[in-house]
C-alpha cells in the first residue's frame, strides 16, 4: 500500500497520484455519504390529502424530465442537447481512454474495453468546445447570467480542468512546463473535482435521479402533473 | 599510455581507419544533434584532443555501469575512444591493487590538479553510515571530496551516482546521496540508466574532447542530446499506443504481435533515455524491442515508484478499508445532520401548535 508514496524524493506526479488523491478520495467519500444520509434521513410530514400514486409518478418523472418540456422546448432545447453532448463525450473520455480504464481497474479489479486515441481525442475536444460554449452562454444570456452563483462557475471551471490538462498532457502543448508537471497538474485537477464534488453543484450526478424522483412524487400525489 | 600521446595516435596504433573514425565522428555529431557541418571539426577535434586524464571512482555500486561500458563487445570505435581517455584510476579495470593504485590515483590528480576528468558511479553513505563504504581505509564521502576538489568536470556515470539509486531506495538504510547531492561547486553531467547506454557515456566524453565543454544539461543535469525525449515519444510500438492495441499478457497474441506494453506496466512515457534511438548491444535491440516495458531506470528514485508491472496511469488511490472507514464517517456525519434537522423540525412544529 506505501508503495510510491516515499515522501523522500516524491516528485509532484508522485505527490498528486499518491497521497492527494488518497485524501480526496476520502474527503469524497465522506461528503457523498454525509449528504445521502442526511438526504435520506431527512423527514417530510405528509400534511395533504393523497390524490394520486406517488411511486408511478416520481418514475414517470424521472423520464419526462430527461427530454425538455414541450412548453419550454423552443427556450431550452440548445443547452438541453448541449448538455447530453458533453456529458456523453465526458463519459466516453473518462472511461473508454485506455489510461483512464487502468486507473479503474485498479481499483475495481476488472477492465472493459477501450477506444483508439484518436476518438477520445474527438470527443476531448468536442467536449471542451461545448463546455466554453455554455460558459460563453451562460455570461452572455442575461437571464442565465441572474440566476448564476459563483458555485455555477466554480463547479463550470472543477469540471473544465480536468479536459484542459488531460488535452495538455495528451498533445505534450504544456506551455513551457515539463510533461510530468502537466500530468500530476491533471492528477490534482481530478483531485479537487473529488474534493468539490459532495459539496457542490457537481453533486448534481448522484441527487439527479432520487431528486427528480421526489419532486414527481410529491406532485403526483397532490394530483399534480410535474 | 603515455597522457601526451593524442587521441588519434591511440585510434590509429589501434588500427582504426580513417573512413571508420569519421562513421563515428559523424554518428558522434548526429548524436549530438549537430549539423553534418561540423563532422570534420568534431573529427579535427577528436583527432587532436589530447587524452584528458580521468579518474574513476566506484561508490556503493554493482559494476554494473563499468560492465555496461567494457563488456558489450571488442573491440569498437567507441570502446577505443574510452581507451583512448588516460584511465589513471578505476580500480576494477587496472592492473595495480593495493596502496599502488592509490599511489597512481594521487599521482595523477596532483600532476593534472583542476584539468582532471572525474567519472563516478556508485551511490555515497553519508552521515552516521559514512564509514559503510570505504576504499583503503577511505570513506567515499572523503575520497569523493577530496576527487572533486582537483576536477575540471564530474560525471556521474548511473542512476546511483546520479540521483543515489538503489543504494538510496526506500528506507535507504546508508543515507545514500548521489554526488550532485554532495558536490554543489563543479560543473556535474549526470548519465543516470541502470545501467546507462555506453554509447552515451562515450558521446559524452566525445562532446568533451571535441568542444572541452560540458554539453546543453536538463533540469535534471542529464545532456539533452540523449535524455532530451522521453522513451514514450520514440517507441516503435508507439502506433499501437495510438490505436489501442496493447499487449494484455507477457505471452498474449498482443505481446507476440508487438503491440504497445503500457497496460504492463511500461514507464516510457515518463522516462527520458536515448535507449528507444541508440538502443544497446551494437544498435541489436532494447527493452522494449526484447519484449519488456521501460522500468525507467534513468529517472531519480525509480525503484520507489511502485511496481515495475503496475500501468502507470494506475494511482495510489488508498485501499477499500480507508473507504469503508470514510463511508462509516460520512455516514456518522450524514446520522448527526438528520438528527439535528429532525429537531428542529419538532421544535418548530411545537411553537407553531403553541
Amino acid at each position: 500500500m506505501n508503495e510510491g508514496l516515499y515522501l523522500e524524493g516524491m516528485s509532484l506526479l508522485d505527490f498528486a497520484r499518491g497521497p492527494a488523491l488518497r485524501w480526496a478520495v476520502i474527503i469524497f467519500v465522506i461528503g457523498i455519504v454525509w449528504r445521502l444520509t442526511a438526504l435520506l434521513l431527512a423527514s417530510r410530514k405528509q400534511l395533504e390529502p393523497t390524490k394520486g400514486s406517488a411511486t408511478s409518478g416520481g418514475i414517470k418523472t424521472l423520464l419526462t424530465r430527461s427530454a425538455p418540456a414541450h412548453e419550454l422546448e423552443k427556450n431550452i432545447v440548445f443547452q438541453h442537447y448541449s448538455g447530453y453532448a458533453w456529458h456523453i463525450g465526458m463519459f466516453v473520455v473518462l472511461l473508454f481512454f485506455a489510461p483512464h480504464m487502468l486507473f479503474f481497474k485498479d481499483i475495481l479489479g476488472f477492465g472493459w474495453p477501450t477506444l483508439p486515441n484518436l476518438f477520445i481525442t474527438f470527443f476531448s475536444v468536442v467536449t471542451v468546445g461545448i463546455l466554453l460554449v455554455l460558459l460563453a452562454r451562460r455570461l452572455m444570456n442575461p437571464v442565465l447570467r441572474q440566476i448564476s452563483t459563483l458555485d455555477d462557475y466554480i463547479s463550470w471551471l472543477i469540471a473544465f480542468l480536468p479536459f484542459l490538462t488531460g488535452l495538455m498532457a495528451f498533445t505534450h502543448i504544456t506551455f513551457g512546463m515539463r510533461y510530468e508537471t502537466v500530468l500530476a497538474l491533471h492528477f490534482l485537477s481530478v483531485c479537487l473535482l473529488l474534493v468539490w464534488f459532495p459539496f457542490g453543484k457537481l453533486m448534481h450526478a448522484i441527487f439527479i435521479w432520487p431528486s427528480r424522483y421526489k419532486v414527481g412524487a410529491a406532485f403526483a400525489r397532490r394530483g399534480v402533473r410535474a | 599510455m603515455a597522457a601526451s600521446k593524442t587521441v588519434g595516435d591511440v585510434l590509429r596504433a589501434h588500427g582504426v581507419s580513417r573512413r571508420g573514425f569519421m562513421k563515428f565522428c559523424a554518428a558522434t555529431a548526429s548524436m549530438m544533434a549537430l549539423p553534418p557541418s561540423m563532422v570534420s571539426a568534431v573529427a579535427a577535434a577528436i583527432e587532436k584532443a589530447r587524452r584528458p586524464s580521468v579518474i574513476w571512482l566506484p561508490f556503493q555500486e554493482c559494476t554494473g555501469c563499468t560492465e555496461s561500458l567494457t563488456r558489450s563487445h571488442t573491440p569498437t570505435v567507441e570502446g577505443l575512444i574510452f581507451d583512448a581517455i588516460s584511465l589513471d584510476y578505476h580500480h576494477t579495470l587496472q592492473a595495480a591493487a593495493g596502496q599502488r593504485a592509490e599511489d597512481a590515483m594521487h599521482q595523477a590528480m596532483e600532476e593534472n590538479y583542476g584539468n582532471y576528468l572525474l567519472l563516478v558511479d556508485g551511490s555515497i553513505p553519508t552521515e552516521e553510515y559514512e564509514s559503510h563504504s570505504c576504499t583503503n581505509g577511505h570513506s567515499h564521502l572523503s575520497m569523493l571530496k577530496e576527487a572533486a576538489a582537483g576536477a575540471a568536470a564530474i560525471v556521474s556515470v548511473g542512476t546511483c551516482a546520479a540521483y543515489g539509486g538503489i543504494p538510496k531506495a526506500n528506507p535507504n538504510p546508508t543515507k545514500a546521496r548521489g554526488v550532485q547531492d554532495l558536490i554543489t561547486d563543479k560543473a556535474i553531467i549526470n548519465v543516470p540508466g541502470c545501467p546507462p547506454v555506453p554509447t552515451v557515456i562515450t558521446g559524452v566524453l566525445a562532446h568533451y574532447l571535441t568542444f572541452g565543454t560540458i554539453p546543453e544539461l536538463d533540469p535534471l543535469g542529464r545532456p539533452m542530446a540523449f535524455f532530451g525525449q522521453n522513451i514514450h515519444d520514440r517507441c516503435y510500438r508507439r502506433p499501437f499506443y495510438e490505436r489501442g492495441q496493447f499487449a494484455e499478457t507477457f505471452d498474449d497474441e498482443g505481446a507476440k504481435k508487438g503491440y504497445c506494453l503500457y497496460k504492463l506496466g511500461c514507464k516510457g512515457p515518463v522516462t527520458y533515455n536515448a535507449c528507444a534511438t541508440l538502443k544497446w548491444n551494437e544498435g541489436t535491440s532494447w527493452p522494449v524491442q526484447s519484449g519488456h516495458g521501460c522500468l525507467g531506470c534513468s529517472e531519480p528514485d525509480f525503484w520507489d515508484k511502485g511496481s515495475f508491472y503496475r500501468p502507470l496511469s494506475a494511482a495510489y488511490w488508498g485501499d477499500a478499508k480507508t473507504v469503508g472507514i470514510g463511508a462509516a464517517a460520512g455516514a456518522a456525519a450524514g446520522l448527526a445532520a438528520a438528527a439535528l434537522a429532525r429537531g428542529k423540525q419538532k421544535k418548530a412544529q411545537q411553537e407553531e401548535k403553541a
